[in-house]
């Protein structure tokens, strides 16, 4: 009996004359200047309950250690040079975190203990709203996913027009990581009778700071 | 009547009798079209991006034996282990033989609609491994021993005081609410422990990428990232037809696939996997494995015609501009897939023989082919597995072709051919009608059930046409 794929793949061959590519360019450009693209990003994000705020690149600190007493929040997830700035400046009355060690040794702490994870980010995508992050050693994938508030920082410098743009100035496809994500808004269900709820699997509320070189 | 053609009318009934289920699917359908049609403002633009979309999906399965050995290549150059399979069993094997050998005994599901097409949890839960479907929509079905009612929104059918109910009998510990984010918070709180402790985690893909040896998968509750970066192993499954080739393809597939589908601009997340966890790294699966379904795809790749359902990006946008979905409901069909591409999909999935009778379901209005952003011919499709259904012309090797070919039907076609093809008859014919016209019967059975019999008219158009002056009929 021959195999499953050697079944399929006869089939396929039978049938098929490889074509060349013929697909047309993309349509929808727009040629977009850096605060066109801030101003589209921040839109879009707020529209799907995002919390965006517009920052000088070095005020980010500052922001965290006023914002998080203030929420009630404590407990700060961070990981790589985001934790390693933290650790110098960050206020007393945060507890912060270091995410160094392998899931397996304290996934108990990460699902219940933490009130906020903070990432850096790749870069984002004007077009739709998208914040582009790639798993790293130092950012793990956990970081922006289990903490029910997520904390993003955004290089204003580093948003592209639309997603197809992005991939094709940094060249994705060279040298795609573990995992590479989009993400446009906190965690979402509209399940129950097409009502539309925030928070259910992934962060409650997606707090994206926009930082802009004074 | 057939049996099938009894079912159908069965659940038709059923579904036309739930008033309530009825009124959910017709303002959750008006609410997706708006959404929809909210986000293409521009009609040319719209168009030019369906030929795009077209154009990339075609290209990818012209090309589909030199793309699935590339995306497998790259996969394993990735750490991704591939398998093959030809049908629902040997995938639900794979899959089983995965989890044992893992010592998994507890999974948790994102929502994936292949692994409804060969019913995984029932095979796994037969073989004593516990399942739990994540995706919020489709955990309350599950809840309910129900199936999707859509391939989108799967509980579409259920109000929140259905689900409300559901909450209360199956976690009586948790608080009776019919506050949606309570629910919402609710079913949060019972999934986290289980995607805490789950063995295993299973998905579907929305789009692989041959290049790079890339799952893209897209979802809005973070449940499917949950599914494939907590537990320590993963497995995908999905349709060999998912494949595109370049990285590039992905962006133009993905903006109309949620436009069209939810009116989105675009999901809470997209994920796109490429590796298992690598050496240093602190989380995601040890071990990842894609298991690739055939199941009649590369059988319905044979047909010209046919081949083209396999462009499909599974949108539903189709289903939610079909005004027969709106009526009867996804379960009325009484298939995985429901709507405008369910009917294509499952006659050739399942035989003709056995549901060839949803091709009736239709009244060719167009709507689906209108919207589908891979502008796949519905309409065309459906009329031609009816002639399938009927005849064996078209040699399209479809289960059950011309087996609801029937005698009475095929000799009245032949009478009319008759007629009609000897003016000499046809004007008897048509004298006779209109001089007989007394004699037509006021009721024809269900045809005059809601309509007036229409009686022929005292004197044919041919001869009034003659008396007007016009010599050329
Ligand atoms: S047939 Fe077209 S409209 Fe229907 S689900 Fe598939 S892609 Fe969407």
């Amino acid at each position: 009996m021959s195999s499953a794929r050697e079944t399929i793949f006869q089939a396929l061959r039978a049938t098929s004359t490889p074509a060349t590519r013929d697909i047309p360019p993309q349509v929808d450009r727009q040629e977009w200047g850096q605060s066109e693209k801030v101003e589209r990003l921040t839109q879009q994000m707020s529209a799907v309950h995002a919390e965006v705020h517009h920052l000088a690149d070095g005020d980010w600190i500052g922001w965290v250690n006023r914002e998080l007493p203030q929420r009630g929040l404590s407990r700060l997830l961070a990981g790589g040079e985001v934790a390693q700035q933290l650790k110098q400046r960050c206020a007393s009355s945060i507890e912060l975190k270091h995410y160094q060690q392998p899931i397996e040794q304290w996934k108990s702490t990460l699902f219940n203990e933490v009130d906020v994870g903070i990432t850096s980010t790749r870069g984002a995508i004007a077009h739709s709203g998208s914040l582009a992050l790639w798993a790293t050693i130092e950012e793990p994938r956990l970081l922006s996913l289990v903490p029910p508030v997520h904390i993003a920082l955004l290089h204003a410098n580093q948003i592209h027009e639309n997603f197809e743009q992005m991939v094709v100035n940094e060249q994705w496809q060279q040298q795609m990581p573990t995992n590479t994500l989009l993400i446009s808004g906190p965690s979402k269900t509209a399940d129950i009778q097409q009502v539309l709820a925030y928070g259910v699997h992934g962060p409650k509320e997606l707090i994206v700071l926009i930082l802009e070189d004074a | 009547m057939s049996d099938q053609a009894a079912a159908f009318k069965h659940r038709i009934n059923t579904a036309l009798g739930d008033e309530q289920a009825h009124s959910n699917f017709r303002s959750a359908m008006s609410m997706l079209m708006e959404k929809r049609a909210a986000q293409f403002p521009d009609e040319d633009e719209l168009l030019e991006k369906r030929q795009r979309a077209n154009a990339i999906r075609a290209h990818a399965l012209r090309n589909l034996p030199q793309l699935l050995e590339q995306l497998e290549q790259q996969l394993i150059n990735n750490g991704i282990q591939v398998h093959w399979a030809r049908d629902g069993a040997e995938a639900n094997a794979i899959i089983h033989q995965l989890l044992e050998a893992a010592g998994a005994k507890s999974v948790v599901k994102g929502k994936s609609m292949v692994s409804e097409e060969i019913d995984l949890n029932h095979y796994l839960q037969q073989h004593g491994i516990e399942i739990l479907e994540s995706d919020l929509g489709e955990f309350i079905i599950q809840l309910a021993h129900e199936t999707p009612s859509h391939i989108v929104m799967p509980a579409i059918h259920k109000t929140k005081q259905d689900i409300a109910e559901l909450f209360h009998k199956h976690f009586p510990e948790l608080p009776y609410s019919e506050d949606v984010d309570e629910m919402t918070q609710q079913a949060r709180q019972i999934l986290r422990d289980r995607f805490r402790q789950a063995d295993a985690g299973i998905s579907g893909v929305n789009f692989m990428v041959a290049e790079t040896g890339t799952l893209c998968l897209v979802e809005n509750e973070g449940n499917g990232r949950m599914s494939t970066t907590v537990p320590p192993l993963h497995i995908a499954v999905t349709g060999i037809e998912k494949v595109v080739e370049k990285l590039t393809d992905v962006p133009p597939l993905l903006d109309l696939l949620t436009k069209s589908a939810t009116g989105q601009p675009i999901t809470t997340y997209f994920n796109m996997i490429s590796h298992p966890r690598q050496a240093g790294e602190l989380d995601g699966p040890e071990a990842v494995h894609l298991v690739l379904l055939d199941n009649g795809r590369s059988h319905i790749k044979r047909d010209e015609v046919l081949l083209d359902t396999l462009r499909c990006i599974r949108c539903g946008s189709c289903i939610n501009h079909c005004p027969v979905y709106v009526q009867v409901g996804g379960h009325a069909y009484g298939t995985v897939y429901p709507g405008p591409i369910g009917t294509v999909l499952e006659p050739m999935r399942l035989g003709i023989d056995q549901i060839g009778t949803l091709t009736s379901a239709c009244s060719l209005c167009g709507a689906c082919a209108q919207v589908c952003p891979v502008q796949i011919p519905l309409p065309k499709l459906i009329n031609r597995l009816r002639a399938d259904s009927v005849s064996h012309q078209n040699h399209s090797g479809v289960k059950g072709e011309g087996s609801l070919r029937k005698q009475a039907e095929v000799l009245s076609w032949k009478g009319w051919r008759w007629l009609y093809s000897s003016p000499l008859r046809y004007r008897l014919f048509s004298k006779l009608a209109t001089r007989l016209r007394g004699l037509t019967p006021s009721s024809i059975g269900g045809w005059s059930r809601y309509r007036t019999v229409t009686k022929p008219a005292p004197r044919p158009l041919s001869e009034l046409i003659k008396e007007a002056g016009f010599d050329h009929e």
